[in-house]
């Protein structure tokens, strides 16, 4: 028997493109797409695998690596979240035309909800607007299963597959029999075609005539057609069909199963949401009363219908148009749909439940208060990563994407300066890994404007949020070797910042002195201009990364008035408050002893334990 | 459907670990699991939830036609009302995820003042056991031993011992402290 193994989704779509032959894939993390390529790098790490895996420095270098190493004939494979095709729209958009030799893979996480992404953007909608085909898996078994599909799609139609999981594929798991790695990796080989690799505007009007032709026939693909998911259910007279995609499927077919309509409304799967045949199309509204498409997050499969007088979905209204279809929604749109009566209304959360908040110990929290304090008529603008929950703390005014929080520093700069109004200062706060992502033209870009602000790097030498992916500090690649190290304080210096400082925020009064130094250099008339200092102290919760001795927690004297300045300023989770006039207690399953509290209490309550 | 069961508790808590052991006790019982986990943003500090869906095995099916096999049309979610055991790492996840349970569902919690037959304190069971982080396997075998669970006390240890590692013998040991203040109890 083959062994069963449980698996992540991720971890699923791993092994899928290790069966599928991939020689190369590179990623930028991000949530909920960031254990794919983690688990390669782990296959790496242990030396088991031939495939080149690489954390690249953000997804546009990703794709463009990937798509360059498909041009060489060989399998390669794109992953990232939603957002991150946003950053490589650029490449992804032109190698719709200019198509590829090896199969080349995209993977895009998309995020319903949105749990962990700053937007609910449907992928499926981007493969429409470039005019490549999409794959929506429904588990993450399906997904892995898929892969080898979207493979041989790819390389037979010469174009690239964008392959759409959601978080609920992405961090589901399930148990599936293990399958052994292709191995048969063909040679590199570059063809040379300018008219296609380096194609000019006229040769690209006949690539995009090519590209339309591809997606003609590739609707048509017999291996990716919908399937009937019950053949036996027949829609009863004036009785309706469902077409559903993704994990919104495996949804459905557990509320059709429990409400008893298995077998009087048929289900149809669409592995591949666009294009849908026409056949399939036309066929369903000749013979099915009524249609309703199920899908997340945008009517991708409602708008290809061409005719929607008998469509029900998001653009006729019953479907919720923004938000995740969690498999209740699914049961309360398939009952009205089914005319049955709907279930008494189940109890939503009693509580609104916890927000998120920075771990205690995490030497953000340290930075943040040193923000504020030195610069409290500051303006904020923040950045994406663990970090943007400096919001809890009031020292993250914006969070656009990533790395805009240099460029909307200058922005603002601008409009003070120009307006008249030189008095705001601006702090701008971004972590190592964005910084290298996004950060560097921007900052460059405030430098050559002649602003004068203060970033501050937050580096804690990982990206902590994703599940601490090495970043360009490292100076070693996935397989062990030493490649040189691309450091923060370097790259701001090569931009033209001439006020550079490195400093730990734990050394709370010397990290103040930095910032107020940083502070003096933008106000200085003479020779002042940009300041970055960099908060450096590793990520408590990386592993890899030496740790200092877990030191005791510190004590609460009697000074305490309960005024909870800490909690609301600080909130440090390991800080409890009982309400006013009661003292704070330290909570020592969380607490890690950084001490930094001690430096937040007006009233000098916390103070160091004594050393054991 | 065999069992579903929602798992809560605050970041950082074990909530993850938990559901793994769920899981990898169900294939050992060769029973198939279905799972959904928190990650990214929530994980750091916020409320955390873990559905774990065991169900019988659906054949061997691994060629042919994915879709058409039964095993991948069941959700990875469970619907509110539909979860027989509420497994609650923290007091607060039973305002936050209580109306998962179902009516008849069985809510296991831990408490630092019990108050109702599900309750125990974990958290201080383990800290006696100078294990603060274990708090997590103490009200897991606390739930095996209530004889809530579709696993036994032995399936869970047999899952320890092989998930091995350097905490082995401390998860052990918070598991069988659990169990003990179940039968205690009973
Ligand atoms: S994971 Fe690391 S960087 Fe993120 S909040 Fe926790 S300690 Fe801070
Ligand atoms: S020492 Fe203070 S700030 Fe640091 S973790 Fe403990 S309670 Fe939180």
């Amino acid at each position: 028997m083959t062994e069963r193994k449980i698996l992540l989704g991720n971890e699923a779509m791993a092994h899928g493109l290790l069966e599928a032959g991939c020689t190369l894939a590179a990623s930028y993390p991000g949530t909920p797409a960031s254990e794919i390529v983690g688990t390669l790098a782990a296959f790496k790490r242990s030396g088991t695998i031939a495939m080149h895996v690489e954390w690249s420095i953000n997804e546009k270098v990703a794709l463009e690596t990937a798509l360059a190493s498909s041009y060489a004939g060989r399998r390669s494979a794109a992953a990232m979240k939603q957002v991150g095709l946003n950053v490589a729209a650029d490449p992804f958009m032109s190698a719709a035309y200019t198509g590829v030799t090896g199969g080349l893979v995209v993977i895009v996480a998309d995020d319903p909800g949105p749990h962990s992404s700053q937007t609910e953007q449907d992928t499926r909608q981007f493969a429409m607007f470039a005019k490549v085909p999409v794959l929506d898996p429904m588990s993450p078994a399906h997904a892995r299963d898929l892969l080898l599909t979207a493979f041989d799609l790819s390389e037979d139609y010469q174009i690239p597959v964008l392959f759409r999981p959601t978080t609920r594929v992405c961090h589901a798991r399930q148990d599936m029999p293990l399958r052994p790695f292709r191995q048969d990796a063909p040679l590199a080989q570059f063809e040379k075609d300018p008219a296609r690799w380096a194609a000019t505007p006229k040769f690209r009007f006949l690539l995009h005539k090519k590209l339309n032709e591809k997606l003609d026939a590739i609707g048509r693909d017999p291996r990716l057609q919908p399937v009937q998911l019950n053949p036996g259910a027949s829609a009863e007279k004036g009785g309706g069909v469902i077409v559903a995609s993704g994990a919104v499927c495996a949804h459905t077919a557990e509320v059709l199963k429990d409400l008893g309509l298995w077998q009087s409304i048929p289900l149809y799967d669409a592995p591949m949401p666009f294009p849908l045949s026409e056949d399939f199309l036309t066929g369903l509204l000749d013979n099915a009363p009524r249609i309703l498409v199920l899908e997340e997050t945008q009517p991708v499969m409602e708008a290809q219908f061409r005719d929607r007088a008998k469509v029900l979905g998001r653009l006729s209204g019953h479907v919720p148009r923004e938000g995740e279809l969690l498999p209740e929604t699914v049961e309360r749109i398939v009952r009205a749909f089914a005319g049955l009566p709907q279930a008494e209304a189940s109890q939503g959360a009693n509580a609104p439940g916890r927000r998120p908040t920075l771990c205690p110990g995490c030497a953000h929290r340290a930075a943040f208060f040193a923000i504020r304090k030195v610069f409290p008529r500051g303006i904020y603008p923040g950045d994406i990563g663990c970090y943007t929950l400096g919001l809890n703390l009031g020292a993250v005014d914006t969070v656009l994407c990533m790395g805009a929080s240099i460029s909307q520093a200058a922005g603002f700069y601008h409009a003070f300066r120009d307006s008249g109004q030189n008095s705001r200062p601006i702090v701008a706060t971004i972590g190592d890994s964005t910084f290298y992502h996004a950060g560097i033209p921007a900052l460059i870009n405030a430098v050559i404007q002649g602003c004068r602000f203060v970033v501050v790097v937050l580096d804690n030498t990982t990206t902590a949020m994703t599940g601490h992916q090495p970043t360009p500090a490292e100076g070693r690649s996935l397989d062990g070797r030493t490649v040189p190290r691309v450091r923060i304080e370097d790259l701001a210096r090569a931009c033209g910042v001439r006020h550079v400082s490195v400093g730990d925020p734990y050394d709370f009064q010397a990290f103040t002195d930095l910032l107020k130094a940083a502070r003096e250099h933008t106000r200085d008339p003479e020779n002042g201009g940009m300041a970055v200092v960099i908060a450096r102290r590793p990520c408590l919760m990386d592993r890899k990364q030496a740790q200092p001795a877990r030191r005791p927690a510190p004590r609460i004297n009697d000074k305490c008035q309960g005024c909870g300045f800490c909690i609301t300023h600080f909130e440090c989770p390991a800080l409890v408050f009982h309400g006013k006039e009661e003292a704070v207690t330290v909570d020592d399953a969380l607490c890690t002893g950084c001490g930094v509290c001690i430096h937040v209490c007006p009233h000098s309550a916390i103070e160091m334990a004594p050393q054991p | 459907m065999k069992q579903q069961i929602v798992i809560s508790g605050l970041g950082g808590q074990g909530v993850l670990f938990v559901s793994k052991i769920l899981g990898e006790a169900a294939l050992a019982r060769g029973l198939s699991v279905l799972m959904s986990e928190t990650h990214g943003m929530a994980q750091r500090g916020g409320n955390v939830i873990s559905h774990v869906k065991v169900m019988d095995r659906q054949g061997e099916k691994d060629q042919g036609d994915v879709a058409m096999d039964p095993a991948w049309q069941v959700s990875p979610l469970i619907r509110p009302g539909h979860a027989h055991v509420l497994l609650a790492l923290h007091e607060e996840g039973v305002r936050a995820h209580g109306h998962f349970l179902s009516p008849d569902g069985a809510l296991v919690c831990n408490r630092i003042s019990p108050t109702g037959p599900g309750d125990v304190d974990a958290t201080g069971i383990a800290r006696k056991l100078g294990n603060l982080l274990a708090a997590n396997l103490v009200l897991l075998g606390f739930a095996a031993a209530s004889g809530v669970l579709f696993c036994s006390m032995d399936d869970l240890r047999q899952v320890l011992m092989r998930l091995g590692g350097p905490r082995r013998d401390a998860n052990l040991a918070a598991l069988e402290a659990g169990s003990a203040a179940a039968i205690g109890d009973a």
